[in-house]
This record gives C-alpha cells, structure tokens and sequence, in this order.
C-alpha cells in the first residue's frame, strides 16, 4: 500500500486473477464478483460447490475459486441434486442463463423445483442466447429481433416469454423467489442480498431457493452497455418486474 | 430371487450411497425394491423425472464422490446416452444397468439383446467406451453388480451390466455376497474447497484442440490398461470342438444347452461366451479360430446380428461365421438352434 492511500476495494480473493472472457459491461461478470464477495464474507469456500453449464457461464469455473462441476446445458439443476442430495451440509447452487435453465432445461428446472430440492438457481435472464451468438431465448420479448427472430418474436409462433420466477413461485416447496438487475449500483447491492438470503435459507434446509437476474446482453442485443441499461429498464422491467415472489415465514 | 430384485439387493450390499432412476418395464423391480428398502439402509434413493435427469443426477453424485447407480430399459438408456457421455469423459465412476427390451422404437418388454451395439460401440457422442458386464442368470446380476463397482472406482469409469428382460424377470437360487466396506479416496471429488488444495473442477469442456485430444489420450490409455486386465469369457465344451457356437449373457444358456443336445447326438459342439462384452476377448476368440479342429462358428443372438460383428473381426477370416437371432422379444430355443446349426454343417460348412 503506498503511503497517503488507503484500500478500500479490491477483488475478493475467492475471485481467480484469470482474465474474464465476457463482454464490456455484462451484468455476468458483476453478478460473478459479487458472489465470490459472498463467498469470502460468508467464508463459505469450504462448504459450496457451484455447477456451472452450457452457455456464457460454461467458463464460469475459470473465475470462481471453489469447486465446480460443468453440466451438460439444461442438466444443472438434475446435476445440483445430485451433489446436494449426497452433500446435504454443503451450499449448493447453479448457474444457469436463460436457454438453459427455461428452454431445454425446463424439465429439470420445475421438477427440481417442486421436490424443493435445497440448493440455489442464479438465474441470468438476458432474453438472448449469448454464447451462441444472438438467437431467440424462452425469454426473448415479445417483438425482440435476435437472429433467429429476425422480424421481432411472434408470440404466434413462438409463444410468450416465459416468466420463470413467477412460475416457479408457484411450488409449495419453493422457499424463495426473487428477480434482482445489476443494472443500478442500488440494484446491485440489492442483488448480493438476494443472493446472501438464498444461502442463509439454504444452509436453513427450507428448500429451493431461485435468484433470478434480469440482465443484459450488449453484444447480442448489439447496443452499448450504456444502451443496454435502458433496455433492462425500460423494456425488461415492465414484463420481468423486480421483487420478491416468495419468501420463508418468518420464524 | 427375481433378478432385478437381487441385483438390487447387491448393489445396497455394494455400499450404494446413490440411486436415481425411473421406472420402466423389465427393469422397475430394481427401483422398487430400493424404494421399499431405503429406510432400512443410507442410501439416498430418488425416483427422477425421466432417464435424462436420472443419469444427470448420477453425474453430479458421482461427482460430489457417492457410489452411485442407475438402472433402466432400452427406451430409457437411450435417453441416457447425453449423460452418459459427459460421465465417461469426466471420468466419473458409477454402475448402469440396462434391462434390455426389444426394439426398436417403443418395442416390446419382452427380452432381447439388441442394445449390443448401443451399449460396446458408444451410443452416446466422441471417443469412449463403457466396461461392459453380460449377466447370464440371477447369480451373476449379482456378482457383476458388486464387480462392477469396484471395476468403476478402480478406473474412474461407467461399469454397465447390460442384461436382458429374462434375466430380470426370471427367479433363481441366488448366493448374497457380505457388505463391501471398501470405499477408495476420492481427492478429485466436489465437496467444497479446503485450504490444504486446490479447488476440484470436473469439466468435459476442453475448447482448446490440444487439450482434447490430451484428454483423448488419456481416455484411450486407460481403455488399453482395461483391454489387457479386464477381458472375460466362459468356454463350454471347446476343446475339442468344431463347431463353435458364440453367445453373450440370455443366449449362452440356451447354446449351451443345445451344445448338449449336440454332443448327446454325436456332433461336437462347444460354447464361446464372452463376459465383458467391452473388452472384447478377440485374442481368446482368434485363438480358438486357429485351432484345426475348429470348423465354423455360428452367433446365436437376440437380434439381427450385432455381437457377430465382433466374432468376425476376432475370427478374422481363419474359419467361416455364421448367425442366427431372433428378434421382437422371441427367445430361440435350443432345438431350433441345434436345427441351424445341422443346416449348416449339412451345407458342407465343415470344409
């Protein structure tokens, strides 16, 4: 530390020095740091295993110094019981984007659900299939062009975008439910709780805990990060509005 | 026992930490059996969505370090081949059980051996290959499924017993093994990052060409340590045989049979069988095509002709191969083999 300075900030150590391969201003690699600042906090490296699948956050385990399993795309949430269900005392979570968690994981996802199976779903919802490079998502909206939208998506064709943490609300043995954005620094903050409440009531055993993020998507949206920020907010937000779904009764 | 129950039973007495399955006709007395016991025992037993998340279940508890099983039927081990794929890469040991129906499509419950090629060329996507056990009767769904666990964790690898309807349905007198205490480290496993290590990354993912085919190398190196250590097969009558009669698993109990009604009427017939249908027992097979007295050899199969494949490359021209099968779920009976075989040694196929 050179003399005058004071440290205030710095990259939780639980977060590798490995150099992040996702785009300028997504919200992954915020949402990443935060939960490795959770991790430390919590000092909880010892006791959390995370899977990571198919689609942006396949490196994920590059960046998150714990353990990590890489699931098949659409399997994570079979993956996360299958490891939570041998390791009951562990912190289990996945990590998944929205074609895998709403698309061709959707059987995996409420099942896992409506067991209650006690582990934790980060939820990126950016409307978009990143990693592919653009195509329509489960939650795409309704007149969004991607490229396999290219004419905006037609509900007639292809349904509506689907509304994971309201549905998943719906499962008696879900335990908790919260759609947060990264997109203000109070959001932001508001999102790292989300994700410090999901442990606490996981390491609480009261079941399936699903943190859902609406985020953002600049290379796949083609926009800037600036841009992108007005898109989560003035077109994400009126159909995947923020809050809490559900949560535990107070005890 | 019935021998889907006492497989089941085996496997608890193998230590099963992990069960995740789904029922389907022939193979749901396995996950019955393990749904009523459960309470009894510690293991963790989980009726799954489909055979997609069964075996995606089974990826992550093999992970997390649990000795784990899966078992399924024809329809149901198809789905699993996504799965089944990233455990072999992985590196990930557990045991399969594939109760085979026949097919194709939806089929029929009844037996049949025609998930051979499923089962020892692949299946699922790339370069792997699975140590396959075929099961000829109740005592043997037992002790493969213990051999099987122990072959898993010895080469960190899927063990499948591939069985058929019969052998999962039929009652036999069956020998119970004592409960295996063995539980081999698992330093790789998911358990969650001590201070003393580095953190455990179980990935398939290897974008780079040159990390692929390092993990390529690797796969294949420890498939050669299980071709040269771990081959398996039965001879019946052989030694002075000239017929050769070829079967696996349902099939080599009725060859069997025939190969007495064979002797019993003066023509000298012996039984090639082979255990691990992955490996193969080329060498033992090539061996016996080489002996003289050896004329032709026949595969009798529940299928269209698939372990023949294998019977011809070890045989490798020396002496003519010959098939019959039936399909659909029919089971040949020994004098309808027999009447095959006179057919071909009547055709002049003894040279």
């Amino acid at each position: 530390m050179r003399e005058g300075y004071e440290l205030i900030y710095e990259r939780p150590k639980t977060l590798t020095s490995t150099r992040m391969s996702f785009c300028p201003g997504c919200f992954h690699s915020t949402v990443h740091k935060l939960l490795m600042e959770l991790v430390q906090e919590m000092d909880i490296q010892d006791k959390i295993v995370g899977v990571c699948p198919v689609g942006c956050s396949v490196f994920s385990y590059k960046y998150l110094d714990i353990d990590m399993q890489e699931a098949a795309h659409g399997r994570a949430a079979a993956v996360c019981t299958g490891i939570k269900r041998m390791l009951p005392d562990r912190i289990v979570f996945s990590y998944q984007g929205d074609g895998d968690l709403a698309a061709i994981g959707l059987a995996e996802t409420l099942h896992a659900c409506n067991r209650g199976e006690n582990f934790t779903f980060i939820f990126i919802n950016n409307g978009i299939y990143g990693m592919t490079g653009g195509q329509m998502a489960p939650t795409t909206l309704e007149g969004q062009k991607t490229s396999t939208s290219p004419y905006g998506r037609d509900p007639s064709t292809a349904g509506m975008p689907l509304k994971m943490a309201e549905m998943v609300s719906q499962f008696d043995r879900v335990a908790y439910v919260e759609r947060v954005s990264c997109d203000t620094p109070a959001h932001t903050r508001k999102t790292k709780k989300a994700l410090k409440n999901a442990f606490e009531y996981q390491m609480l055993g009261l079941g399936t805990t699903f943190i859902e993020v609406a985020s953002n998507c600049p290379s796949g949206w083609k926009c800037t990060p600036e841009e992108s920020l007005d898109w989560v907010k003035d077109k994400m937000f009126p159909y995947f509005p923020l809050g809490v779904f559900k949560k535990p009764e107070r005890s | 026992m019935k021998g889907n129950e006492a497989l089941a039973e085996a496997a608890i007495r193998a230590g099963l930490q992990g069960y995740f399955g789904y029922p389907i006709t022939p193979q749901s007395e396995v996950i019955e059996y393990l749904a009523r016991e459960e309470p009894k025992h510690d293991y963790v037993f989980i009726q799954a969505e489909s055979e997609l998340a069964a075996i995606n279940m089974i990826y992550g508890a093999a992970g997390a370090g649990a000795r784990v099983m899966t078992t399924t039927s024809s329809p149901g081990f198809t789905l699993m081949q996504e799965g089944i794929s990233y455990i072999a890469c992985g590196e990930l040991p557990c045991v399969l059980v594939n109760v085979v129906r026949g097919g194709p499509g939806l089929g029929t419950v009844q037996p049949s051996q025609g998930d051979y090629f499923q089962a020892v060329k692949g299946g699922g996507h790339g370069d792997y290959n699975l140590i396959v056990l075929g099961p000829n009767s109740v005592q043997e769904m037992v002790d493969f499924t213990v051999l099987a666990f122990k072959l898993a964790d010895k080469y960190l690898t899927p063990v499948l017993l591939l069985a058929d309807g019969a052998i999962g349905q039929m009652m036999e007198k069956v020998v119970l093994p004592s409960r295996m205490e063995y539980r081999p480290d698992k330093p790789w496993a998911t358990t969650g990052k001590t201070p003393d290590r580095e953190r455990n990354i179980l990935t398939t993912l290897f974008i780079e060409s040159e990390e692929m085919e390092k993990r390529n190398l690797m796969l294949q190196k420890k498939y050669t340590d299980i071709k040269d250590n771990e081959v398996r097969f039965e001879e019946y009558r052989t030694d002075d045989a000239e017929i050769i009669v070829t079967a696996f698993g349902l099939c080599s109990r009725i060859a069997k049979k025939t190969i007495d009604i064979g002797r019993d009427a003066g023509i000298k017939l012996g039984l090639f069988r082979p255990i691990t249908l992955w490996p193969f027992p080329y060498d033992q097979l090539e061996n016996i095509a080489s002996r003289d007295h050896v004329k032709f050899f026949i595969s009798l199969e529940m299928n269209a002709g698939q372990m023949v494949e294998d019977v011809r490359l070890a045989v490798c021209g020396k002496k003519p191969v010959h098939f019959y099968g039936r399909m659909g779920g029919i089971v040949p009976t020994p004098d309808e083999v027999f009447e095959k075989i006179k057919q071909h040694r009547d055709e002049g196929d003894l040279g």
